[in-house]
């Protein structure tokens, strides 16, 4: 059974409130930041101290201010990449459940074959090939993601189109797109909105590492995985990758705590 | 009986799927015709093939059913038409009423909206308010309450009768004429079964609609239906005007059917069952389907099938029909 009112526990609340702090982050960073994130304000690799709070890095930049600006880098991308995977996906997905035969042959083939990659792989070869920039990793990150959704969509589709709704709706005269959109396609979205709240933080990790290895953002962009690859060089400077490294596992730990809440909230079956 | 035509005229209709263990053969021939204003009812027990037959009229089987024989709907033929006229006829002018009013409503839908949906497919550049005004209408006169709030609520806010009643006013907000019925009472209890059939008889009288009742709830059957079909593992056994296969069967099997209805009237030891199980339709008996369950059964039985053939009153497919007397 479903216990409205009893969804609100102590990791939903973390989750809340850590996303709500870095999504405020990211939209309002421009008006009270600290510093400039791209320019030397003090010495460059000074320890943290009440001045700079996270000290300064290689070129004396605020870190502190660059991991404050990671947020508005890092977090539209990942919005980006669910949301451009999970509407490829589930559409793909929908095609292939509700049409069937070789339509669906077709998509569940190329879904097989993209899954049979490890996904940082598959990621890494296509950003390489289209090169460096934030916009090559969302497009390799999005070509890594959106089977994940086909698959949930066409295992729903598959479900909900044999339920006796959709043959009484037949009965009435209903056409196959107005069955499709009207009577399957609302059913089908729990698991997908589950997921793609887990896949946030995934999907943000992704990116910090293909900017880490060189592959997303590039230079001097504060994004929290090119910041990480930075401090990486320096090691005894450990304050360098203290900022984004936390950043990254914090709003990670975040996302995953909201999924889980929302998959008891929304999933009977996963329920106790 | 009159000369008009039927309503609907199935001949001949078969049905079989096609799986791994090969074809098996679920409807086996029957005939069946229902007139304006009249209740035609198909009775069975869970498996006999009457379900997948209606299925089968209204089109609605999966790819993997091969169907044969011929469905006429006031003459035209609906076997082999393109699926937009055929979508066009559902629900209009033949619409259909499930077994499960609990699955059978689309649970993200208000009631309102899925009774008016029905209305504005068959009805393109109705207004909104007309359909509203219609939905309203509809509900009261399937005798549900404040139909004027209830339009609003969700199915799980409506009690299974209520649910079976907005069914029923979906189904019948084309002014169809005719209903199909599959078991529209089997999920409900007993006093909302008698409401529901209620409604049913209203809206016979009210609208001479022809009425196609599939159920194994014989009482329904001697209360409200014209004629009954009898079907065994999916064939016709036997047909006839309901107070003539009541009182006066001839097939073993409806009198089997007949017997084991509890008699609140007479203290019975024992309930009469009829022994064993409905035939799989992997291994169908040969020659009569029935035989390995009859008390009848002769030698002949297990060989040659029997045809379905006029006696007396009924029609029934028996070897021993005119033998059968009470």
């Amino acid at each position: 059974m479903r216990r409205y009112g009893h969804w609100v526990t102590l990791p939903v609340v973390f989750g809340l409130i850590i996303v709500t702090f870095w999504l405020t982050v990211a939209l309002t960073i421009d008006f009270w930041s600290p510093f400039d994130p791209l320019e030397m304000v003090a010495r460059r690799l000074k320890p943290p101290s009440t001045a700079h709070l996270l000290g300064t890095d290689a070129l004396g930049r605020d870190v502190l201010t660059r991991t404050l600006y990671g947020a508005k880098h890092s977090i539209p991308i990942a919005v980006i990449v669910v949301f451009v995977a999970v509407s490829i996906g589930s559409l793909l997905g929908a095609i292939a459940g509700y049409i069937g035969g070789w339509v669906d042959a077709v998509i569940m083939r190329l879904v097989d074959i993209t899954l049979s990659f490890p996904p940082i792989l598959l990621a890494m070869a296509v950003a390489a090939s289209l090169g460096p920039g934030i916009e090559n990793a969302a497009v390799a990150m999005i070509v890594v993601w959106w089977p994940v959704y086909a698959r949930l969509m066409r295992a729903q589709v598959l479900e909900v189109r044999e339920r006796d709704h959709v043959e009484a709706a037949i009965a009435s005269g209903v056409t196959r797109s107005r069955l499709l959109f009207i009577h399957i396609l609302p059913l089908c979205w729990t698991p997908i909105l589950i997921n793609a709240t887990m896949d946030f933080g995934q999907v943000l990790l992704l990116a910090a590492s293909l900017s880490f290895i060189g592959l997303g953002a590039t230079p001097p962009t504060p994004e929290w995985g090119a910041m990480i690859s930075d401090g990486a060089v320096h090691f005894y400077q450990w304050w360098i990758a203290l900022g984004p490294g936390l950043s990254i596992l914090v709003v990670v730990l975040g996302f995953n705590f909201l999924g889980d809440g929302l998959r008891d909230i929304l999933d009977p079956r996963s329920s106790d | 009986m009159t000369q008009t035509t039927p309503l609907i005229d199935v001949r001949d209709l078969r049905v079989a799927f096609k799986t791994p263990l090969g074809e098996l053969e679920a409807v086996r021939g029957i005939n069946l015709a229902v007139k304006e204003g009249q209740v035609a009812s198909i009775v069975g027990e869970s498996g006999s093939g009457k379900s997948v037959a209606m299925l089968a009229v209204m089109g609605l089987l999966p790819s993997n059913a091969i169907v044969s024989g011929s469905v006429k709907f006031r003459g035209k033929e609906l076997f082999g038409l393109p699926s937009r006229e055929l979508a066009n006829i559902r629900g209009d002018r033949i619409a259909m009423i499930f077994q499960d009013p609990l699955t059978a409503l689309n649970p993200v839908i208000k009631v309102g909206d899925q009774i008016a949906e029905a209305i504005k497919l068959h009805n393109r550049g109705i207004s909104k308010k007309d359909a509203f005004a219609r939905t309203v209408e509809l509900l009261d006169r399937v005798a549900i309450p404040q139909p004027l709030q209830r339009v609003n609520q969700y199915p799980h806010e409506f009690s299974g009768g209520m649910r079976q009643r907005a069914m029923i006013a979906m189904a019948v907000a084309n002014d169809p004429e005719l209903l199909i019925a599959d078991e529209p009472t089997t999920a409900l209890d007993v006093t909302v079964q008698a409401q529901i059939l209620q409604v049913l008889d209203n809206l016979r009288v009210s609208t001479k609609i022809g009425l196609l009742l599939i159920t194994h709830d014989l009482g329904m059957i001697a209360g409200c239906a014209d004629s009954v079909t009898v079907m065994y593992a999916g064939s016709l056994v036997e047909f006839g005007a309901v107070d003539d296969v009541f009182y006066n069967s001839r097939h073993p099997y409806t009198r089997g059917l007949l017997s084991s209805l509890p008699k609140l009237d007479r203290e019975e030891e024992t309930l009469f069952s009829i022994e064993g199980a409905p035939p799989s339709l992997i291994a169908r008996p040969t020659g009569c389907a029935f035989h390995p369950r009859c008390s009848y059964a002769v030698a002949r039985c297990s060989t040659e099938e029997p045809k379905l053939r006029s006696v007396d009153k009924v029609l029934s497919a028996c070897h021993l029909a005119e033998n059968l007397r009470n």
